[in-house]
């Protein structure tokens, strides 16, 4: 016989798992058998992320289970299984496809449906809900072959599920029983706007409209009547007007449900009979539903501590909320609607930015009690911990809620907020438990994440998180923002991983999943650099356009007056008699100005934006490739002639430079990348200057790196030495790699060794040991963006589409008249201000 | 007296970037944010780099208000107001813009 005593858990939903992973924390799972039945057709996935399925999540993805969950803990999972009637006198449980089971304690995690009103029509086809991935396969089918798609209510959830059907390509509407958008959450300016900023995105709202039958449309496939008369044709109803909680087996057994359903549960989430428990959103706690994670993970916490025999009671839950609702900021916190007696009401509103605030304070002026935010949500955290931790408010709170004036600023340092201050909700963590990770070692947001689990579940808190660590860190004298910018609360390194792990191909998507706002010129550079270097598109192909400086959207390097220059590769500085005399005719015939530049190379400036590809055209053809002088990238491997020619050399420093530049030319990097290659230790090539430098020696090549010219020189390092070509080659494909995967923006190789922990040792130990066991990852990668250069003049040559940017007017062929040269030296030089003045008024007077 | 300039086709603009239009005479720089799904209008000119390059600007937000920075020094300006980021007195042109029909028109005074 089995000692064990059994414990059930009907429903794996989100709480259900919670549940059992707080069992299995606690070692509470070892002292019962323990069996969960889950209806759907797989274990328990995110559904808060549910609409992510639409925009690339696959259900696994979805997942909340790690794999070989419940085996590792000896769970018995019945999957596709209903419980479909308990026997409370015989404390037994029978599932949909005839289990029986006996319990000792029984956990009910039901969740809750959606609730569609019945409305006559109502089961047409394509009349749907929003609640499981199923659903969401339906949403998808339906729409392939629809146009217009109808939300039935303007919550929360309806407005998400708007979203989705804009996002998939249909004409949305929304429609609202009651005066305004969110009622639940929102007061009616709030709403207001919250309209105005929905429908400026394409999705129709109708307020005040009452379903009252939903029969054959003409041009689609519905058509829904309304009371008022008034029709609207649609070829998918998706239903979103609440959600009712799952109470019927508890019903059915005679467990004390609610008036208006919901079972009804104590502050040990018990329901009237003692040993069965409820938890989520099908229970009932005080007359209310919560229909959020938060607290049904509180309630599994609760029923976890009673069985442990622990103090913990449920005793409600914030149901405060911030969220993007189609990229529009919404947040509603406490008492959002003013009901508490004597409550004073501070509102701003900003018509041209559309954004509205309103702040619920107590009467006498100290305490906020509640708060309304649409169009903008920075405030939320602070707002919120004004609220739960009653931190007395200053003589003016609408302080809170105007722009900064001037430069003061108004947050709430996370310094102000107490110990016992709830960071995150989701996961129950205090800033005392923050602030003890952090002080055990945590130094970093995954760090915290790992440690506490704090910013793992809705990730609203994670803000709040950062500033707690920030501030901690910055009180014990550490100074660490390395987050790239404010879209992306990572490093450059995070994002490389990022993309490399889930294999992002855009910055849009690495944006929607890790990012917040629009991007700026920082992340946008950053992550076209890295997308460059990881996949090697053509960087002007649609998606990267916006990511790439104007040097780089123009493939050329842009000077003061607005023309440019052109910078055709030269391997090595070699270059025929042949090759001088194009450069020389081409730039006499478009009338550029000429110089030798630093880089063994010639350039051609004072191209006007509309004469860069006939340029480029003439080059080309004549056999040049672009130099990529504007990337981050290889720019040249600098030689000097060696043993061909100089009385010393002793090895092919020419040959080896030019078979190094066409090898890495095009390689994408966190910055520009210089080599030189000299053939004996004179050094006439300066290599040990660059990045990548080589010597020639009598027992084969030596190997230095990171070196700088430039603002900071820096010595490079001797790396290794007599190296045959083979092996020489081999390394610096793997240290490149390596500096491209791991080194912040704009961070030359020689601030990257810098700054590399172990220094020097380090980079062998990678690099030449395989310490990391990376380097056939980082030879591989480096082939693949060999195998897939392009010189990206010739690409955009050849593409009509790509060459109409390059006009100055999108709907004229007139030049810019601010762009005057005037002759110097027998060359063009862009004129001085008052040269250009001159200039002017003797063209006024013609 | 200001009117609305039809300029060109919505397809005829750069998705996320900059193209520059010549519109009654004066250099209209435009940018197209996906995103949002809206259409600004600033003067191409640059006030710092003294050239018409704005256009050729990445865009992007700054705490939430779109903006574009100069190619050249990288100052930001509001897409909005025009406003400089960095400097109080310093600002570009902006202009209304309006997309009908797919067609692009920019409200401006006549010269
Ligand atoms: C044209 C040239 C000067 C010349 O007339 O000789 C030049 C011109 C520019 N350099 Fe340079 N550098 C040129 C050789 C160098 C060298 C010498 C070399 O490569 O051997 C150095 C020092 C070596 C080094 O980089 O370690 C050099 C160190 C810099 C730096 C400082 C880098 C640093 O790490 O400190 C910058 C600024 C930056 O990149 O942030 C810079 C940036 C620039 C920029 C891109 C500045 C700008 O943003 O407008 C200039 C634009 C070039 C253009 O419009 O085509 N340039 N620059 C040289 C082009 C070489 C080529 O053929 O590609
Ligand atoms: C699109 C969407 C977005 C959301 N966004 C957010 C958000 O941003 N923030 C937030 O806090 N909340 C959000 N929610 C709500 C959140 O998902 C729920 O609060 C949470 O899932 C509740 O967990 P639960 O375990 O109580 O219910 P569920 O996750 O619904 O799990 C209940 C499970 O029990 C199963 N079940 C029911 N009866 C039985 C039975 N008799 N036998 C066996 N199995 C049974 C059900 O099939 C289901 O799998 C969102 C919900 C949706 C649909
Ligand atoms: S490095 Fe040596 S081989 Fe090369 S040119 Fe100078 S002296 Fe000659
Ligand atoms: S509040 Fe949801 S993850 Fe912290």
């Amino acid at each position: 016989m089995n000692s064990k005593q059994t414990l059930v858990v009907v429903g794996n939903g989100m709480v259900g798992q919670n549940f059992l992973t707080g069992l299995v924390e606690s070692g509470l799972a070892e002292q019962y058998r323990v069996i969960t039945f889950c209806e759907e057709p797989r274990a328990a996935y995110d559904r808060v992320h549910l609409s992510e399925f639409f925009t690339g999540k696959s259900a696994g993805d979805l997942s909340l289970v790690p794999e070989g969950f419940f085996a590792a803990n000896g769970i018995d999972l019945y999957l596709n299984d209903k419980a479909a009637s308990i026997d409370r006198a015989a404390k037994r449980i029978t599932s949909a496809n005839g289990v029986t089971v006996a319990y000792d304690k029984l956990v009910l995690a039901t969740g809750s449906y959606p609730f569609v009103p019945p409305v006559p029509g109502h089961e047409r086809a394509q009349c749907l809900v929003y609640r499981t991935i199923e659903d969401l396969e339906r949403i998808r089918d339906a729409a392939a072959e629809s146009k217009v798609g109808t939300v039935v209510g303007g919550g929360l959830l309806g407005l998400e599920a708007a979203k989705a059907l804009r996002d998939l390509g249909l004409e949305t509407h929304v429609v609202e029983f009651a005066p305004r958008l969110m009622a639940v959450q929102l007061d009616d300016g709030g709403g207001l706007m919250l309209k105005l900023k929905i429908e400026d995105l394409g999705v129709k709202v109708h307020l005040n409209k009452n379903t009252t039958l939903i029969d054959d449309g003409a041009s689609c496939l519905h058509k829904m009547n309304f009371a008022d008369g008034e029709v609207l044709e649609t070829d998918i109803v998706l239903f979103s007007a609440g959600i009712r909680p799952r109470d019927d087996i508890a019903r059915a057994c005679g467990l004390e449900v609610g008036p208006r359903g919901g079972i009804v549960i104590n502050n040990q989430c018990q329901t009237s009979d003692p040993d069965i428990y409820a938890i989520g959103e099908c229970a009932l706690w005080n007359g209310l539903i919560f229909g959020l994670v938060a607290p049904g993970y509180t309630m599994a916490r609760t029923v976890v501590a009673h069985l442990s025999e622990k103090e913990l009671a449920f005793t409600g839950a914030d149901m405060s909320t911030k969220l993007k609702l189609m990229g529009v900021d919404v947040a509603s916190i406490g008492d959002a609607h003013a009901k508490t007696p004597g409550a004073l009401v501070y509102t701003y509103q900003d018509g041209r930015s559309e954004i509205y605030k309103r702040l619920v304070v107590s009467a006498d002026n100290k305490q906020l009690l509640g708060a309304v935010l649409v169009g903008d949500a920075n405030g939320y955290s602070t707002l919120l911990q004004y609220c739960l931790n009653g931190i007395e408010l200053s003589e003016n709170p609408d302080s809170l809620i105007l722009p900064p004036r001037s430069d003061q600023s108004v947050g709430l340092g996370p310094d102000a907020l107490p110990d016992s201050a709830q960071i995150c909700s989701c996961y129950a963590v205090s800033k005392g438990d923050v602030c003890s990770a952090i002080a055990g070692g945590c130094t970093t947001v995954p760090g915290l994440k790992a440690e506490t689990k704090a910013a793992t579940g809705c990730g609203g808190c994670a803000a709040l998180l950062k500033s707690v660590l920030d501030c901690e860190l910055k009180k014990a004298g550490v100074e660490v923002n390395t987050d790239i910018c404010e879209h992306f609360p990572r490093t450059r390194q995070d994002l490389y991983n990022l993309i490399r792990v889930e294999q992002i191909k855009t910055f849009d998507k690495l944006l929607d999943q890790h990012g917040r706002g629009l991007g700026c010129e920082i992340c946008k550079q950053a992550v076209g650099s890295i997308l460059a270097s990881y996949w090697n598109d053509y960087i002007l192909e649609k998606p990267h356009i916006g990511l790439q400086d104007t040097n780089d959207t123009f493939l050329a390097n842009m000077q003061k007056d607005g023309t440019y220059s052109v910078v055709p590769r030269v391997t090595g500085g070699e270059i025929t008699p042949d090759g001088l005399i194009v450069l020389g005719q081409v730039a006499k015939k478009y009338g550029l100005y000429t110089k030798i530049t630093g880089g063994q190379r010639v350039d051609l400036f004072g191209a006007r934006v509309e004469q860069l590809p006939l340029i480029w055209k003439e080059l080309i053809d004549a056999g040049f490739e672009s130099g990529h002088a504007y990337g981050k990238s290889l720019r040249t491997v600098k030689s000097c002639v060696g043993s061909t020619w100089c009385r010393y050399g002793v090895d092919d420093s020419i040959g080896l430079a030019i078979e190094l530049e066409n090898r890495y030319k095009g390689l994408r990097a966190p910055h520009k990348i210089k080599f030189a290659v000299s053939g004996c230790t004179r050094e006439c090539a300066e290599a040990q200057g660059k990045d990548i430098g080589i010597i020639a020696t009598e027992g084969g090549w030596n190997l230095y790196v990171c070196g700088n010219g430039g603002m900071k020189p820096r010595h490079a390092d001797l790396f290794a030495t007599n190296l045959d070509k083979a092996t020489l080659i081999r390394l610096i494909d793997r240290v490149l790699i390596f500096y491209v995967r791991t080194a912040d923006r704009m961070q030359r190789t020689s601030v990257w060794m810098e700054n590399m922990e172990g220094g020097l040792d380090y980079l062998k130990s990678v690099v030449i040991d395989n310490k990391l066991g990376l380097c056939d990852e980082l030879e591989q990668q480096m082939q693949y963006v060999i195998d897939s250069y392009q010189c990206e003049w010739k690409t955009t040559l050849e593409d009509e589409s790509k060459l109409k940017r390059f006009r100055h007017f999108i709907n004229s062929d007139q030049a810019d008249d601010n762009i005057v040269f005037v002759e110097e030296r027998g060359q063009i030089r862009p004129a001085n201000e008052q040269e250009r003045k001159h200039f002017q008024l003797v063209e006024e007077m013609a | 007296m200001s009117a609305w300039i039809d300029v060109c086709a919505l397809n005829d603009l750069q998705a996320d970037s900059g193209v520059c239009a010549l519109v009654a005479g004066k250099q209209v720089a435009l940018f197209y944010l996906t995103r949002t799904n809206v259409v600004y209008a600033v003067g191409n000119f640059d006030p710092i780099g003294k050239a018409n390059v704005m256009s050729r600007g990445m865009i992007g937000d700054l705490d939430g208000e779109p903006m574009v920075a100069s190619p050249l020094y990288k100052q930001h300006y509001s897409l909005q107001t025009g406003a400089c980021f960095e400097y109080d007195d310093v600002k570009i042109e902006t202009y209304a813009v309006r997309v009908d029909n797919n067609r692009v028109a920019v409200k401006i005074e006549a010269e």
